[in-house]
């Protein structure tokens, strides 16, 4: 950690005197983003809000096309420009806004202060070159490490990621791995410079389930040891209730739900998280129809005016067609607020309290 | 042309006769399925193959949904192909109703490729881009025009658009104008134009969308109740295996290492391999998710080019002794469950069997997991043991 004490100073002029000791590491706020496409604007992200703080780990859930995969592309700035657009927001990161950055800077941070892992690691990683390499580059390039120093770094990440035989595998290539494997070296690649956050895109879904266990206990073990703050995009509701500490449901590029994992599963505020949370095969419907979400995700570039589920929603109304629900502070029955908890339904009292 | 006539005419028996419940409707025999790996360039000399399906046994019901769990590369797909008589058996049998469909050729495989149908897993690749989706549905009655003749063909292929689920009015639309879900019904439909008895799913929700996979799932089931069809179901989803499925096998590098009925498998595995995928499987529910214990498997899946000896998991196995390494364990019920009226007395191919409930592991699972009960060996070799 003593590596980032000079780059933080640099920064904390104003990150320290705005806010207090624990003040989140990463804010999102109201991060608009649009894709221009020859058949319209398609709005990918609508005013998304959320924070992580060091350590922390937040889940953001949704299907494909909600918009999880863009807002945090935004995040790390590697939105593909055109067509993807920032139309608006702030995306605060040790108090400093990212937006306002020049892309120089914004390269400086990404990779030593905040890095990515990706869905598919073989197509993530370079073919032609080793991936000593490919580790060692980032020694090089942002640290200036010499070659030699450079590959004995990439030796000993590949060691604390768990790749059997470091010292000969450092020389082979990537298609000489198994997709375990290969999403070690990505892990690896992420850790290298020991970032505060770590934004993991899908990191298991192209892996087997005996694989997946191994990668996410990996994660988790690193994250504990670095105190890095996660951010984990995934549709899978069984990883998110086994690592996450709070959750944000996205659907067609707003968030529809927030709230801490063990609240979230057992009583959603939001009928869209109650529909999928439904829709897992249990034991006692074997036999009986699954509940499924009646319809299909909107086209972005056609958001239903109002509530964006309200085609779906078995509770929709009137006003889910006219009026766009704002992210409501959920609480008790009896108004006692339930920290973190929010949910953009008009009727989020009927739908966790019944 | 005596030969062909003699099959045909006891292949037309075997359908006419009433197919009792309980008698299998597709048998499968210690199937194999080896490709050949190959050195040199114009004289090519085989150097190995890779067992892709190495000796696979199972019985197929009339009614009933077989699940069949395992990771890439196990051997899953092959399999389904093979049933499919897309490719060759390299040895074994695969007899539907009795017939070996590897031996029949020309009109009576016509007549059980009609029965045996497929729905594939990427509903983006499966469809032809060019064709309507009335020309995709309507396809197999070019191939058998007896089940629709001509005229009847565009309302056919309404009345099974209709079925899955989907305006019939959309006949005459193409592939792209539809989403994932929508396709894959269009998929499901083709493979009900021939009104087959078995259908044969590899991955069918797995490109769907959560909230989409649901809406399959229970068009698959409610299609099954209605023709009463038998299914063959590839998934690696293991929660919604359970839930469609009557029995379920497990296997792992080309072989079924463990089959029985869903609650044999998920509440009393009794196979190393099953334990690990199970406990594997992130559960859909935070509580008690500090103290759930998880068996890892260290390493990946072998080579099926060279498998390992003996047991072909004991080189990730957390019970590996050296009797796994020597002594092939068969598929049989495991001998210490023999005789016994338990439901962990089902088919498992381990030397060292035992009963561990691990889906009901999450509130006291320290002392069963652990892997040293009954077998007494203990945790040896690999570093995978149980970890949380």
């Amino acid at each position: 950690m003593g590596i980032h004490a000079t780059e933080v100073t640099a920064t904390t002029g104003r990150g320290r005197t705005a806010d207090s000791e624990d003040a989140p590491l990463l804010q999102v706020k109201n991060l608009q983003v649009e894709f221009r496409t020859r058949d319209g604007v398609a709005k990918a992200v609508n005013g998304v809000n959320y924070s992580v703080r060091a350590g922390e780990t937040l889940a953001i859930l949704g299907e494909s096309g909600s918009g999880k995969s863009v807002s945090s592309q935004a995040v790390m700035g590697i939105l593909d420009s055109p067509p993807g657009f920032v139309t608006g927001g702030e995306i605060v990161f040790k108090g400093q806004d990212l937006l306002k950055l020049s892309k120089e800077q914004r390269r400086k941070i990404r990779g030593t202060q905040m890095a990515m892992i990706f869905q598919d690691a073989l197509s993530s990683l370079n073919p032609v070159h080793t991936v000593g390499t490919q580790l060692g580059e980032m020694f090089r390039v942002h640290r200036g490490t010499s070659k030699s120093e450079a590959k004995k770094k990439a030796v000993e990440l590949m060691e604390r990621v768990g790749i059997p035989a470091a010292k000969e595998r450092v020389n082979q290539y990537p298609h000489q791995f198994s997709g375990g494997m290969r999403q070690r070296i990505m892990i690896a690649m992420a850790l290298a410079l020991e970032p505060d956050l770590i934004i993991a895109d899908e990191p298991t879904t192209a892996l087997d389930v005996t694989v997946q266990a191994q990668v996410m206990e990996l994660l988790a073990d690193l994250q504990a040891e670095y105190n890095m703050g996660l951010i984990l995009i995934t549709h899978d509701l069984g990883v998110v209730a086994d690592v996450a500490d709070k959750i944000a449901v996205m659907y067609a590029g707003r968030i529809v739900e927030t709230a801490p994992v063990h609240e979230l599963y057992k009583r959603p505020a939001h009928p869209y998280t109650r529909g999928l949370l439904d829709s897992i095969p249990r034991l006692d419907q074997k036999g009986q129809e699954l509940y499924a979400i009646k319809g299909l995700p909107p086209n972005l570039l056609r958001i239903p005016s109002g509530c964006a589920f309200n085609p779906r929603c078995p509770m929709a109304q009137e006003v889910c067609r006219s009026e766009v629900p704002p992210l409501h502070a959920v609480t008790e029955a009896d108004g006692t607020p339930i920290e973190g908890r929010g949910s953009a339904c008009h009727f989020w009292k009927e739908t966790i309290h019944g | 042309m005596a030969e062909p006539t003699a099959t045909e005419a006891a292949i037309e028996a075997v359908m006419d006769k009433q197919v009792r419940r309980g008698e299998p409707i597709l048998s499968v025999r210690n199937l194999e399925k080896y490709f050949p790996l190959t050195q040199g360039i114009l004289i090519k000399k085989q150097i190995g193959a890779v067992k892709a399906v190495d000796g696979v046994s199972f019985d197929l019901h009339q009614g009933e949904t077989l699940g069949i769990v395992g990771e890439s590369g196990c051997g899953k797909s092959t399999l389904a192909k093979v049933l499919m008589n897309l490719e060759t058996a390299t040895s074994g049998e695969v007899l539907y109703k009795g017939e070996d469909i590897s031996k029949v050729s020309g009109r009576a495989l016509k007549a059980i490729r009609r029965n045996i149908q497929m729905v594939f897993q990427d509903p983006y690749t499966s469809l032809n881009p060019r064709m309507t989706v009335g020309d995709i549905i309507g396809e197999p009655f070019e191939i058998h025009p007896e089940v629709a003749p001509k005229s009847d063909r565009r309302k056919a292929v309404q009345d099974l658009l209709d079925v899955v689920g989907l305006n019939p009015e959309y006949i005459n639309r193409y592939p792209h104008q539809f989403s994932g879900g929508q396709r894959q019904r269009i998929g499901i439909a083709r493979g009900l134009a021939l009104k087959p008895e078995i259908i044969i799913c590899d991955e069918p929700v797995s490109a769907l969308d959560v909230s989409v996979q649901a809406q399959v799932i229970n068009l698959l089931e409610k299609l099954q109740d209605e023709f009463n069809l038998s299914y063959m179901f590839i998934a690696h989803d293991l929660s919604i295996v359970r839930h469609i499925s009557d029995r379920v096998g497990v296997m792992y590098l080309g072989k079924m290492v463990e089959i029985g009925s869903d609650e044999e498998i998920y509440e009393h595995p009794t196979h190393p391999y099953t334990q690990a995928l199970l406990s594997a499987v992130p559960v859909p529910d935070p509580e008690g998710r500090e103290g759930r214990e998880r068996i890892l498997l260290s390493g990946d899946i072998p080579s099926p080019a060279n498998p390992p000896s003996g047991c072909r998991f004991r080189t990730r196995c957390f019970k590996a002794q050296e009797k796994c390494a020597i002594e092939e364990p068969l598929l049989a019920i495991p001998q210490v469950f023999r005789g016994q009226d338990t439901p962990a007395a089902h088919e498992s191919a381990c030397h060292f069997a035992e009963d561990v409930d691990i889906v009901g592991a999450t509130a006291n699972g320290d002392d069963s997991v652990n892997g040293d009960g009954v077998s007494g060996g203990g945790v040896s070799g690999d570093n995978g043991g149980a970890e949380i």
